[in-house]
Parts: structure tokens; C-alpha cells; sequence
């Protein structure tokens, strides 16, 4: 008999050839999520990197520059094959493709726009010139120029060239920045004070109104007593006023002289200027050291100029405060259907609709949710609660207008489902045996959901508030409807009693994407914005998710049973 | 409203019958009386007529074939069964004298008087002290004090003290398959009930747990009534007083253990307990 190869052709190979499909439906996935993320990254974090300044030099007789001057500059914001545009009967094929570059200008208020193209044929020579300032300022975007002098309140001249220059600009921009400070908090701080006290004696004055003709000599004091607060409150308001024109005089006594790019000369009040660099100057460590600053800034300063500049610490906050409201009001809702549709209700035909009803639920457009917010939650409980509460300052609504709380709740009602799925599965996975060791404790129905299946599938219902954060924080559409504004003037959360404003409006990140992209004014100059914003709101969806499943994580250690 | 509850024997506590074993009262030979009970899941009839006296303190074990009823009896003595749908029994259980199934007993009293430990260890995601305490902290009974005591005394008489008094606070997922059985056990003695119903406890355990387990039924007769499932003859013969056999739903033979085992009345309870089928 011939010895058998052992691994012979008669033995086939057992591999599994087609694993390779599910593999890649995974691969695919992934890839795409990277790179979307990537790209989010990319865009959203070079915002804030300091680019060099290039100053072209055009070729005799182009027209391609601005104002017809030989020179011009600015950021290279892009590099990139021009597109021709070629005509039927031109013979093209030849042709080597024409690059061209995107420089951001800036000067927004010299030239009217922030960006230009600029072809390569029309360059005859490109430098960057050592003294270039970018200057960011209150408005009209970056001013990028070479400084000639510094031109103070005392009628000294500074050239440029002065070793005491930067010093003194560097004064004076600090200077300008506490004085802006300081008129920011006489403007919204203290002259808000009189402001919330004029309101609040203006109300108290129309309820005594409300009551009748006022004869008695009690009223007659009172209402002397109003004029005499008012009064008093309008002499603080004055002087108020007075200090805060006063510093705002100030803040354009010192001017800074300089030429743009394409040789331009021009001043400005150096109280305009926030913040300023010399790119050509940076090493990288500089340059590290300002994107840092600038990343700093858009986290936690509030917008400007329309919400193109600045930062987005209000729709940060926004959206934080919305979401941690919707959770806390979306949780025990969703835990409570759950625990009844699961451990009370007689399963039988209609808990089975309900509880396909509930699970559709989560498939109804979130406009819809966003109409129901507002016809129910703002129209008919805020208009109520306006009506039994706040009827002396109607017609104005407080509560009977879009608000974070009703925002929240409108959130709140559209995640409900999911919470309901996710407690609805742990609250089944908890085993049969440990629910009898229970009951045969003496427990009754109640105290066994209470002390040993609840604490069990905390973890499940953490998941299950996971996915309703990540919907609810990235939802737009029924948002729009119920709260969320371009720019809200204050937080819903804050130092003035009772400092949880549940009915102001809010920024929200979301909203903040879908604003700058559509509906901006200069859209190049939005879109590393949008960018940026994205990523945050990635990012903040990111964090409330992980602390979730850091308190999850936490639990499952502590339960550490084998069910989930 | 007013709930009944089963009327508490009169018989000794442990502590006491230590001390004046001499003038202990007479025991009752049917504390538990089974009357002509059928019971049905839906429209299948899983009992058939069973009746029999299980006296008290002493070990009674549940033999007999796979999907013979035992189990399903030994889960109606503390109305288990009432947690599945479509159930229904004819017939009467009785405890000391009274009827299980009286509308004016609350099921939780009954329960916190009968005592279970189930196949498969069932320790609560908790502490091993909270595992024990349970039954008390359902019934309410917060003391610190009585807490720390009723853990010391059933953890000890479910030989586990020994084992576990240095880390009472860890996890109870924390200890091995025997020792979680035996926290059931002592779960299931902590709130003194009188009667202890095991659904074969030792069916997931080595051979060692096991003879503690066994050892521990030794130990917890003198204080409780044990009804035993189990699919284990020698354990069967090793640790109860009275047997009965059960085939297909019926009661085929009950009587003492020895006579069981040596001298059956019945052939097929002789085929059973030879080896010879089941």
C-alpha cells in the first residue's frame, strides 16, 4: 500500500475564501470614516496655522493686480491647476495646464473682498518681505500691510524701523484689549444691572396700574417712588454712558500708519487691532505658540463680524447645556416606558404594536419633531405658562417663544426611543434565575426591579443615552424651529438669579455649521470656519460620549457580570 | 387592608434548642401537606393528583426522571410558579395548617417564610454582605448592627465565614461555583425562614463543594425543613430522611429513605434507583 501524503490532493484545504467580503464591507466603512474625520481634522486645525505672506511682483503691463498696481500679496491660501475654460475651435491640446494661485488678501476694507486668483503667467517674481504684518482687528477681517510708523496721542512719530516699535505696538494693542474689556463690562455687565432693575420697576408699575385707578395716597407714593428709581437708575445709566464713550474715545488716539501690499497708504486706530503677527518672521515653535493661541481664542471667544470671525464659545456652550438637558430629561422618561412596557405589561398583541410604534418612532423626520415642539411645547405650555406667570411683560413672551428648554424637550421626545430600545434590551438580559433568587427573598416585584435588575442594566441604559447624545447633539432641523438662534446675546447659563435660564434662545454648534456655510456673506472666508466648527462638535460629541462610557465602564466593573 | 400570614410555629429557634434540646415540643409530621394538587401549564397537565406529608425538620428529597414534576412541585411550595403565564392548579398545598393558595395570604410573606436555593447559583450583582442582607433590606430591616450579625451567623452556617470574612465587601461574581452556591444557601437562611426549598444544588458543582453542601443539609436540618430536587440517587440516599419518586407527573412511591433504597414497594422505583432506566 503507497504511503499517503498527508497533505495530499484528496485533503482540501478548509479555509474560509469569503471571509474576505464581510472583512471589506467593515474595510469600507472604516475608510471612509477616517478619511471623512481626517479631512474634518485637516481643514478644521490648518485654520489656525500661520501661513507666510507672499509678495508678488506682476509682469510689466498686467492688469491683474489691485488698483493696477505692479505688486500685491497676501496668505497663499491654495495652489491649483487652472481651469480653462476651452473653446470648441481652439486648438488646446498642447497647452501645458496653467496653474494659478488663492491668495487671501485680507484688507477687506480697501478691496471689498477677502480673496483673489491670481494666474502664474501673470507673476514675474514672488518674495517675502521680512516686516509684513498680519493684523487681526474688530473689523473687516485681517488687515496683512507693512507698517511705516506709529503715530501717538502725544504727536510723536514712530518709524517702523524703531527698535522701540514693536515694543510700543505691542503696548498699545494690550492697552486697547483691557480698555475693550473694561467697556464690555460697563456696556453688558453694569448698565445690564439698570437695565434688568428699569424692567423690573416697569413691571411692578403696570401690575399696581393693572389694579384699577390708583387714588389712594398709598399708590400715589408708590408711583412717586417708581419715578424717583427710574430717575435715579437713568442718572447712574448717564454716567455709565459717559465712561464708556469716554475709554471708547481713547481707543483711537494712537494710530498706525502703513502701506498695503500693492503700495497703498493707509491708518488705523490701533485700538481696532485684537491681535497681530509678522509671519515671515516665525520659526515653527512661534508658530506653534500662536496656533495654540488662535485655538485657544476660537474656543473661548464669543463671534464677530456676522459669526465669521471670533470664536464659538456660545454655541459651544449651547449645545453642551442642550444636550445635558435632553439627557436629563430623556432618561427617566425612556427607563420608566421601558421598565413598564417590559416587566409590567401583558405582553401580548398591543404592547407588541407599541412597541413597534415606539421603535418607528425613531424613524419620523426630526423637522416633524421640530413642528410638534413648537406648536406643543412653545405654543401651547409656553403660551401657558406666559399666560398664568409672566402675563405682565405679554405681549412679549418669555416662555412662550423657542428656548433651550423646549429645545431640549423636543430632543428629549424625538431620542426617547432609542432610550427605550437600548433599557428595554438590558432589562431582558438580566437573567430569569437572578430575578427568582430575588423574589424568593421575600423582595416584591418592585423591590427586585429596584435593587437587582435596574443596577444590572444601568450599563445598557448608559448605551442606550450614548446614542440618544450623539443623535440629539447633532441634530439641526427641529432646532430651528424651537430655540436655537444666529447669535445669542447671552448663555442660558450664568452668574444673574436664578442663574438657569431655561427660556433664553441659544447658539448651538449645528446650527453654527449650517449658518456659516448657507448663509454667510463670504463664503470663502467661511469655510474654514465650517470646518473648524465641525470639528468641535465632533469633538464635543466625542467627550460627552466618552464620559458616559467612563461612568458605563465604571459600572460594569462594579457589576462585572457576564450579560453585556 | 389586612394580610394574613401563615401563624409562625412553635417550635424552638436554633439558639434555643441548643440550650434546652430537653423540653423541646413534639414535630410536626405533616408540616407540609400536599393534597390531591394537579397543576397544569396551559393545557398540559404536569402534576397529576399528588399527596403527601413532608414532616418537619427533617430532609425530604425529590427524585425521579427528567420532566417526572419534581422541580415544578418544589417551585409551587413557595408559589414560583405564579411568575409564568398560563398556569393553574387543582388540589391544596397546606404549611402548619394553612393554605399557601389563601387568597388573603400575600405571596412575599409566604415567601420570606420559605426559603430557596435554585440549580444554578444565582448571586445578585452586589457585595457578598449585600447578597446576604437582602432579604432583610427588602423587609426593610436597616440596622447595622443586626445586619453585621445575621451575615456572621449565615455566612457561618453555610460554612462560608471561614472563607469569605476578609473580603465581605468585594463582588460576589468574585468567588468560585461552590462558593456562590453556598451564598445562596446562606442568602437563603438569612432571614430564618422554616422551610428551605433546594432545586438541586449541587448539579453544578465538583465533588468537593458538593460534600459540603451536603454536609451543610447535615447541619441545617436541625433548624429548618429541606426539600431536595435532585438527579443525584447517592446524594438522595446520602442526605435525606424520606424520599419520594416521582414518574411522569405521578407520584409512584414516598416512604423512608432506607426503605426507598433498599426495599422499594414499586418496581419502577426499583428500576429507577438500580440504574436501570431514568
Amino acid at each position: 500500500m503507497p504511503k499517503r501524503d498527508f497533505l495530499s490532493s484528496d485533503v482540501k484545504p478548509a479555509g474560509e475564501s469569503w471571509v474576505w467580503v464581510t472583512s471589506m464591507g467593515l474595510g469600507v466603512g472604516l475608510t471612509m470614516i477616517v478619511f471623512l474625520l481626517g479631512m474634518i481634522l485637516w481643514n478644521g486645525l490648518e485654520v489656525f496655522w500661520p501661513k507666510p505672506v507672499v509678495q508678488l511682483e506682476l509682469r510689466p503691463g498686467s492688469t491683474a493686480g489691485l488698483n493696477n498696481a505692479p505688486v500685491f500679496g497676501g496668505e497663499i491660501v491654495k495652489s491649483q491647476i487652472k481651469a480653462v475654460q476651452v473653446r470648441a475651435d481652439a486648438d488646446a491640446g498642447d497647452e501645458p495646464p496653467q496653474r494659478e494661485y488663492q491668495l487671501f488678501v485680507g484688507n477687506k476694507d480697501i478691496y471689498g473682498f477677502g480673496y483673489k486668483f491670481i494666474d502664474h503667467a501673470e507673476i514675474a517674481g514672488e518674495s517675502r518681505p521680512a516686516d509684513v504684518i498680519v493684523a487681526e482687528r474688530l473689523e473687516y477681517g485681517n488687515a496683512i500691510f507693512r507698517p511705516k510708523e506709529l503715530r501717538l496721542a502725544d504727536g510723536t512719530v514712530l518709524p517702523a524701523a524703531a527698535t522701540a516699535f514693536d515694543r510700543t505696538l505691542a503696548g498699545l494693542v494690550r492697552e486697547s484689549n483691557d480698555r475693550r474689556a473694561a467697556i464690555r463690562r460697563i456696556e453688558r455687565d453694569e448698565i445690564g444691572a439698570i437695565n434688568r432693575q428699569l424692567e423690573k420697576i416697569r413691571l411692578e408699575r403696570r401690575a399696581l396700574e393693572n389694579k384699577g385707578p390708583l387714588v389712594s395716597p398709598a399708590d400715589q407714593r408708590r408711583l412717586a417712588d417708581f419715578d424717583a428709581a427710574v430717575a435715579d437708575l437713568q442718572a447712574r445709566y448717564e454716567k455709565l454712558a459717559a465712561k464708556a464713550r469716554e475709554l471708547r474715545g481713547l481707543q483711537s488716539v494712537n494710530r498706525i500708519a502703513y502701506t498695503t501690499m500693492d503700495g497703498a497708504e493707509r491708518t488705523l486706530p490701533t485700538g481696532d487691532l485684537i491681535d497681530y503677527y509678522r509671519p515671515n518672521q516665525l520659526t515653527v515653535l512661534n508658530k506653534a505658540g500662536i496656533f495654540a493661541h488662535r485655538f485657544w481664542k476660537f474656543l473661548s471667544d464669543e463671534p464677530r463680524e456676522a459669526n465669521t470671525e471670533g470664536g464659538i464659545f456660545p454655541a459651544i456652550f449651547g449645545t453642551f447645556v442642550m444636550t445635558l438637558l435632553m439627557s436629563v430629561a430623556v432618561t427617566p422618561f425612556g427607563v420608566l416606558a421601558a421598565i413598564y412596557l417590559r416587566e409590567y405589561a401583558k405582553q401580548g398583541p398591543f404592547v407588541r404594536a407599541v412597541r413597534i410604534a415606539v421603535n418607528n418612532l425613531a424613524g419620523v423626520p426630526s423637522i416633524v419633531f421640530g413642528v410638534f415642539g413648537l406648536g406643543f411645547f412653545v405654543y401651547v405650555v409656553g403660551g401657558t405658562i406666559d399666560q398664568l406667570f409672566y402675563s405682565l411683560s405679554l405681549p412679549t413672551p418669555t416662555f412662550g417663544t423657542g428656548g433651550v428648554l423646549w429645545a431640549a424637550l423636543t430632543l428629549a421626545l424625538m431620542t426617547v426611543p432609542v432610550v427605550i430600545v437600548a433599557t428595554e434590551e438590558s432589562l431582558s438580559a438580566v437573567s430569569r434565575g437572578t430575578r427568582e433568587g430575588s423574589l424568593a427573598c421575600g423582595a416584591s416585584k418592585w423591590q427586585t426591579i429596584q435593587r437587582i435588575v435596574l443596577p444590572a442594566s444601568l450599563p445598557g441604559i448608559l448605551t442606550g443615552l450614548i446614542l440618544a447624545m450623539a443623535r440629539g447633539a447633532g441634530e439641526v432641523a427641529p432646532l430651528m424651529l424651537v430655540g436655537v438662534v444666529k447669535l445669542a446675546p447671552t448663555l442660558p447659563l450664568d452668574s444673574i438669579y436664578p442663574f438657569i435660564h431655561l427660556e433664553r434662545k441659544f447658539m448651538h454648534l449645528g446650527f453654527h455649521i449650517y449658518d456659516l456655510g448657507f448663509q454667510s456673506p463670504d463664503s470663502e472666508a467661511a469655510k474654514p470656519m465650517v470646518f473648524a466648527t465641525t470639528f468641535l462638535l465632533i469633538l464635543l460629541v466625542v467627550c460627552l460620549n466618552l464620559g458616559a462610557i467612563l461612568i458605563r465602564n465604571h459600572l460594569r466593573k462594579k457589576y462585572k457580570t457576564s450579560t453585556f | 387592608m389586612s394580610t394574613a400570614t401563615l401563624p409562625s410555629t412553635s417550635r424552638p429557634t436554633m439558639t434555643q434548642n441548643t440550650t434546652a434540646s430537653a423540653g423541646a415540643p413534639a414535630l410536626n409530621p405533616a408540616y407540609i401537606q400536599i393534597k390531591d394538587f394537579s397543576f397544569y401549564y396551559g393545557a398540559a397537565k404536569v402534576l397529576h393528583g399528588l399527596s403527601l406529608d413532608i414532616p418537619e425538620q427533617q430532609v425530604t428529597a425529590f427524585i425521579g426522571p427528567s420532566g417526572c414534576g419534581k422541580s415544578t412541585l418544589l417551585r409551587n411550595l413557595n408559589r414560583m410558579n405564579d411568575l409564568v403565564d398560563g398556569i393553574r392548579h387543582e388540589g391544596d398545598i397546606l404549611v402548619n395548617g394553612h393554605s399557601i393558595y389563601d387568597p388573603l395570604i400575600e405571596v412575599i410573606a409566604l415567601r420570606k417564610r420559605i426559603g430557596m436555593v435554585f440549580q444554578k447559583s444565582n448571586p445578585f450583582p452586589k457585595s457578598i454582605y449585600e447578597n446576604v442582607v437582602y432579604s432583610l433590606r427588602v423587609a426593610g430591616r436597616n440596622g447595622k448592627a443586626e445586619l453585621d450579625e445575621v451575615v456572621e451567623r449565615s455566612l457561618r452556617g453555610a460554612a462560608l465565614w471561614d472563607e469569605v470574612k476578609d473580603r465581605l465587601n468585594e463582588s460576589a461574581f468574585g468567588l468560585s461555583g461552590g462558593q456562590m452556591q453556598r451564598l445562596c444557601i446562606a442568602r437563603a437562611i438569612a432571614n430564618r425562614p422554616e422551610i428551605l426549598l433546594m432545586d438541586e444544588p449541587c448539579s453544578a458543582l465538583d465533588p468537593i463543594a458538593t460534600a459540603k453542601v451536603e454536609e451543610l443539609i447535615h447541619e441545617l436540618k436541625k433548624e429548618f425543613t429541606i426539600v431536595i430536587v435532585t438527579h443525584n440517587m447517592q446524594q438522595a440516599a446520602r442526605v435525606s430522611d424520606r424520599t419520594a419518586f416521582f414518574y411522569l407527573g405521578k407520584l409512584i412511591e414516598y416512604d423512608v429513605t432506607t426503605n426507598i433504597f433498599q426495599n422499594p414497594a414499586n418496581a419502577q422505583t426499583e428500576a429507577y434507583v438500580s440504574g436501570r432506566f431514568g
